[in-house]
């Protein structure tokens, strides 16, 4: 599957288009398929997402993962400081991501 | 210390309002990205892996304690409580968010600080020694040229547009503790025949892809022609660099391809032209830099004498205190390499705490080290014990200057969107697993890079370690041999890479060859030197 991703222009977040907007959660992300140019365009246009581009994924039970070991860590935040990652209270949250 | 005139002042806050305006209007669309980019450049504002990251100058690596406060104040205000300080003597911030980015620098600007060309193609903040002041091998602070060089880079037209970065490095000792000879220009402050200062010229080392030691091109430059020197070495690339190619633009390059006897012949031409030129700021400029570096008023009849009693204590002075040119006083390093901590990371409230211990133990004044650490330049022996208990107090005593714990590592790809690998989980892994053995291996320069822009140091590493990406998954080759300073060296790869478990039990491996074999006092390199590669391949590959 492909997905889309940039960092939020103001915040400069990671995010991923679901859809309907740019979610900070890559489970939410959905599959563009072939509309990545069209989307891409489309959203830059609104300044809400900086530097978008679209990358491999893959969808299981668990989730949705990005293909490189870059994507998921720019997915969850940084591997040495799980405090500052999306998900601080979840110690199993970045078993995936190496 | 160097303290703003009013045209730096002035110079400064006009940047910071042209940048408000530039955020302003890339906010509200009337810039793209593409047009936006190279002007948040030009103000240190990257986009990382997570957010903008801000990097901010640290002229020469040295601060006042209202400035390491003020860094403070910034990591808890606008990041997350945290900064990381770099390889180049400065300090990153990996949280910052855009619109808040034109505060950050006004807030900066108030301490005479600055985000101006820590990015882009232009002259990069000059790095110097640590000791500079301190040091009882200089044959002058080097310091003051180095803010000469700053002045005389700081919105050059000429060259804000160079084939690529240019970085460059002041020392004035004949040990090398600023890497000088893996600069674009490495300036080191020498006495001549007749005791007279001048500068050696060393132009096109480097690192990166192509790691090149640089060559002596000038072995003296009179004080007074030294800024015009430095001018015609940056005409010539500026002519000449490879602009079709960005892997072959450094200067190292130029000066490979053309050969350094060509390359020194056309600055030769160029700074006799220059010469006529009367190019060099007025001496009266330089005489009132170096009178804001005067030493601090040492006391005299202070005591050589140190309590060692408690063992710890001890240890970290054997460990991480220097010899100081003053009798009475010592240079003090502290380290940010807690066992299996961040390299180079310092919380705000250590920054604040290094910035209150600065002004009650060491004139106000701190230096940050290129190997990520912290100095306190000029202490009182008679102080130690007492400054090493605040620091330990606060995880800041850490007894592990130049040992196998004090990695220099680069952020890697835990924030780096060049990366090909994390840097920061090796480190920490490797300290843990060593911790034990650190004092008995002794000196022991480990560096590790996530990418070939090799931020990490790795070509200059005792042992190197380079992430790479094999296939989607992290690889890391393994390095032996490099060196900075006097002798410098580039390291040499052992063999096939190693994943990331691997690269722990490889860099053992190879401390156990090194403590097996050695003679006498042989540091690490020196019985790596001696013995070479193929001991240290049979352990690791056998």
């Amino acid at each position: 599957m492909k997905l889309l991703t940039g960092n939020d222009l103001k915040s400069g977040a990671v995010t991923w288009w679901d859809g309907v907007q740019w979610s900070l959660h890559v489970e939410e992300a959905i599959d563009v398929g072939d509309h990545a140019d069209s989307i891409l365009a489309r959203e830059s246009a609104t300044r809400r997402v900086n530097a978008a581009y679209a990358i491999e994924a893959s969808k299981d039970e668990k989730g949705v993962r990005p293909a490189h070991i870059k994507e998921r860590i720019r997915a969850l935040g940084p591997t040495v400081r799980p405090d500052l990652t999306l998900k601080p209270a979840d110690p199993e949250a970045g078993q995936w991501v190496i | 210390m160097y303290k703003y005139d009013t045209y730096d002042q002035a110079m400064v806050d006009a940047r910071v309002e042209e940048f408000r305006d530039q955020v302003r209007r890339r906010i509200d669309g009337h810039l793209s990205e593409d047009q936006f980019k190279p002007l948040r450049l030009m103000n240190g504002l990257y986009l990382q892996l997570h957010a903008y990251m801000l990097r901010v100058a640290v002229p020469y690596g040295t601060l006042s304690g209202a400035q390491m406060h003020a860094l403070g104040d910034i990591a808890d205000k606008y990041d997350r409580g945290y900064g990381h300080f770099t390889t180049r003597q400065n300090i990153q911030y990996n949280w910052i968010k855009l619109d808040e980015a034109p505060n950050i620098l006004a807030d900066l600007a108030k301490v005479e600080m600055h985000a101006i060309q820590t990015s882009g193609n232009c002259i990069r903040n000059t790095s110097s020694d640590q000791y500079a002041g301190a040091a009882a091998d200089e044959v002058t602070d080097p310091r003051p040229y180095a803010e000469l060089i700053r002045q005389w880079s700081t919105f050059h037209p000429e060259f804000c547009y160079l084939p690529r970065k240019f970085k460059i490095a002041v020392i004035a000792s004949e040990t090398d503790r600023a890497a000088m000879r893996l600069h674009d220009i490495g300036v080191q402050i020498v006495r001549g025949e007749g005791g007279e200062l001048g500068a050696a010229f060393y132009v096109g080392g480097g690192m990166g892809r192509t790691p090149m030691i640089g060559p002596l091109i000038k072995a003296f430059v009179p004080l007074d022609q030294f800024i015009t020197y430095a001018e015609a070495c940056l005409r010539v690339y500026n002519r000449h660099g490879r602009r079709d190619n960005k892997y072959k633009a450094r200067i190292k390059i130029l000066v490979h391809e053309l050969g350094k006897e060509e390359y020194t012949r056309q600055v030769e031409a160029e700074f006799a032209h220059l010469l006529s030129q009367n190019i060099e700021p007025p001496t009266a400029e330089l005489e009132r830099i170096k009178a804001q570096f005067a030493d601090p008023a040492f006391e005299t009849g202070l005591s050589e004498e140190l309590d060692r009693s408690d063992p710890d204590f001890a240890l970290w002075v054997d460990n991480n205190c220097v010899t100081h040119k003053a009798s009475g006083y010592i240079a003090v390093t502290i380290s940010l390499k807690p066992i299996g901590g961040i390299p180079g990371d310092a919380s705000a409230d250590q920054m604040r705490l290094m910035a209150a211990l600065a002004a009650q133990y060491s004139f106000d004044e701190l230096r940050v080290t290129h190997a990520q650490n912290i100095v306190l330049a000029h202490v009182r022996k008679d102080q130690l014990y007492a400054l090493w208990q605040a620091l330990d107090e606060a995880g800041l005593g850490t007894a592990n200057l130049d040992l196998v714990g004090d990695i220099i590592a680069c952020p890697g790809l835990d924030y780096c969107s060049l990366a090909n690998a994390r840097s920061i989980p090796v480190a920490q892994k490797i300290g843990q697993r060593l911790a034990a053995k650190e004092q008995q291996i002794g000196e022991l320069k480990l560096k590790i890079s996530g990418c070939i822009n090799a931020c990490g140091h790795h070509h200059a590493g005792h042992i190197g370690i380079l992430g790479v990406d094999r296939k989607g998954t992290e690889n890391y080759q393994l390095l032996l041999g490099g060196c900075e300073g006097a002798d410098t060296s580039l390291g040499q790869i052992t063999g096939p890479g190693f994943d990331e478990d691997g690269i722990v039990d490889a860099v053992e491996k190879a401390t156990e060859v090194y403590l097996s074999t050695r003679e006498g006092n042989e540091r690490f390199l020196d019985t790596y030197r001696r013995i070479g590669m193929a001991p240290f391949k049979e352990a690791l590959y056998g």
